[in-house]
């Protein structure tokens, strides 16, 4: 479990993260996005023992961050992918996995296995004694994904994983990092990519130097922007918007003959609105619940806080 | 600080120098030169008559002795400025950090893939000086020169000062550079120093026998604690990641 309460970074008059609290569980994959320069990734590596805080609390599996002691076995249960890859270049990628298992104390046998898991689980076993130097940008990524992984961590950082990846490589990380979802790993997940972080998070928040929103994509898209029912109906007249009018809908609005109005719960609102309608003669031909999207989400939090 | 753990980044960057031709040269170029030049430098102005006395050459062999210090400074440079501003390009010293070594197990694998290759290529070539000097200068001297004691106080307290002197400035500038041109560039200040002692020497000033050795070891010592502090500083996670260019 990652936890953080007021966690506060300053490098000089500059706040990189103010006041930063949330709570990541086991097993959960957290999306963390935000605009360049939001302190996405100096959170990371407070949370990773990189740099320190300025105040505030984070503790990782129970281990506080600042803590000289606990800093170290925070790092035997992490993995970190950084946004930039930092291979050894004039290592094989076999070599550069190697060296990382052993810093992590993995025995041989565990380091053989290790790395022939995850080079086959990402298509590089074929590569993996040629120099990660003359990699693409791809299999760069994916090596490093690979080098996070190698000592089996409870938790894994990755500082968007995707960037600057070709849509085919992009696919087959987010397909990755599903299947680490499947083995319940804690992924910690900076990212820029709304789509991706809709598809892939259980848990999502939006930074801008201060947390603007945190909850799972459905809650965020209902609790900031809210939903709409959208009811088209073979014909409208006077009886029908009387009707309508006593439900005391939010934001009811009536054009040619679609009606629509805010909803906050579509399941147990909408067949009342449906009755109404059809007790006073209407003919409903179209249901539809249109929610807000995260893009939407994200961009309206992001613009209040600028 | 685990020992074994500052080993395995030594021995990594061991793996990488092999792939490094540059590296190789600036191990091997500065004790050949030495080894081979300088006998053959005494072979050709012994064959001059009255270019060399017997009672000259021991002032002569023990400046020459003093270069097997200047190389022992020389070579830590370049692979020390490549071991450092080598990360710094791949930008690899960011997962390295946040592993479960420390920064003084890093500093110390790195300071180690430093000197480890410098002190064998120097004894290597002191070794190879030593038998080669011997046998020009047997004639005229009528005993063996080398070993001596005034050599060997050189070979293991000055030599390996110097060496340690010169990794722990290559961090300084490796910390303050981005390629290893420039750290190059500014590790050559190194040589000052050694220059001014081989100087001092030649006209007297100092004299390189064992007194003079050992203060001029204990006054690069009293530098290379300085150094020390100044290099750990320079190396902490914190400062790598926010301050470095």
């Amino acid at each position: 479990m990652i936890e953080t309460d007021s966690l506060t970074k300053k490098f000089g008059d500059l706040t990189a993260v103010d006041n930063l609290t949330l709570q990541v569980n086991d097993g959960e994959v957290f999306g963390f996005l935000g605009p360049n320069g939001a302190g996405k990734t100096t959170t990371v590596r407070m949370l990773c023992c990189l740099i320190s805080k300025t105040s505030g609390n984070a503790r990782i599996s129970g281990y506080d961050i600042a803590n000289k002691n606990d800093s170290l076995k925070i790092r035997k249960i992490i993995g970190l992918v950084p946004d930039n890859v930092g291979l050894t270049e004039h290592l094989t990628a076999y070599d550069n996995l190697d060296f990382y298992g052993k810093i992590y104390g993995c025995s041989d046998s565990q380091r053989k296995e290790s790395i022939k898991r995850f080079l086959e689980m990402l298509g590089l076993w074929d590569k993996r004694n040629v120099l990660a130097g003359t990699f693409s940008k791809g299999m760069k990524q994916k090596l490093a994904i690979a080098r996070a992984l190698i000592h089996d961590p409870e938790v894994l950082f990755m500082d968007e994983p995707t960037a600057n990846l070709d849509p085919e490589s992009a696919k087959t990380v987010r397909e990755f990092i599903l299947e680490l979802k499947k083995e319940k790993k804690t992924i910690f997940l900076n990212t820029h990519n709304l789509d991706e972080a809709q598809r892939i998070c259980d848990k999502i928040a939006i930074l801008n130097t201060k947390l603007r929103g945190i909850g799972t994509p459905d809650y965020l898209e209902q609790a900031v922007k809210g939903r709409k029912t959208i009811i088209t109906l073979k014909q409208t007249n006077d009886k029908i918007l009387n009707a309508l009018s006593k439900l005391s809908l939010k934001n009811l609005e009536h054009e040619n003959h679609s009606l629509s109005f805010d909803v906050a719960d579509p399941d147990s609102e909408n067949w009342k609105v449906v009755e109404a309608i059809v007790l006073a003669g209407g003919r409903v031909t179209t249901v539809d619940v249109v929610g807000s999207t995260l893009e939407d989400v994200y961009l309206k939090l992001v613009r209040e806080s600028a | 600080m685990r020992l074994s753990k500052a080993w395995l980044v030594a021995s990594r960057d061991f793996k990488i120098f092999r792939r490094q031709k540059n590296i190789w040269y600036s191990i091997i170029v500065f004790p050949i030169i030495i080894s081979v030049l300088f006998p053959t430098i005494l072979e050709y102005a012994g064959q001059r008559s009255g270019a060399l006395s017997a009672a000259n050459l021991p002032n002569l062999l023990n400046s020459f002795s003093f270069f097997i210090v200047i190389g022992a400074a020389f070579i830590p440079l370049g692979i020390a400025s490549y071991s450092i501003v080598g990360e710094k390009i791949e930008k690899s010293l960011e997962p390295l950090l946040a592993t479960p070594l420390t920064d003084g197990e890093i500093l110390l694998g790195k300071a180690i893939a430093a000197l480890l290759p410098t002190l064998v290529a120097m004894y290597i070539g002191a070794a190879v000086f030593m038998v080669g000097i011997d046998a020009v200068t047997f004639g005229k001297l009528g005993y063996n020169y080398f070993p001596n004691w005034t050599f060997g106080v050189l070979l293991l307290v000055l030599l390996p000062v110097a060496a340690v002197m010169s990794v722990l400035y290559s961090v300084i500038v490796s910390s303050r550079v981005n390629d290893v041109r420039s750290a190059s560039s500014y590790g050559i200040l190194i040589f000052f120093p050694f220059m001014a002692i081989y100087l001092a020497s030649e006209i007297r000033i100092i004299s390189l026998d064992i007194t003079g050795i050992l203060i001029i070891a204990g006054i690069l010592s009293a530098i290379d604690i300085a150094l020390y502090f100044v290099s750990t500083a320079a190396f902490q996670r914190e400062e790598i990641l926010t301050k470095w260019k």
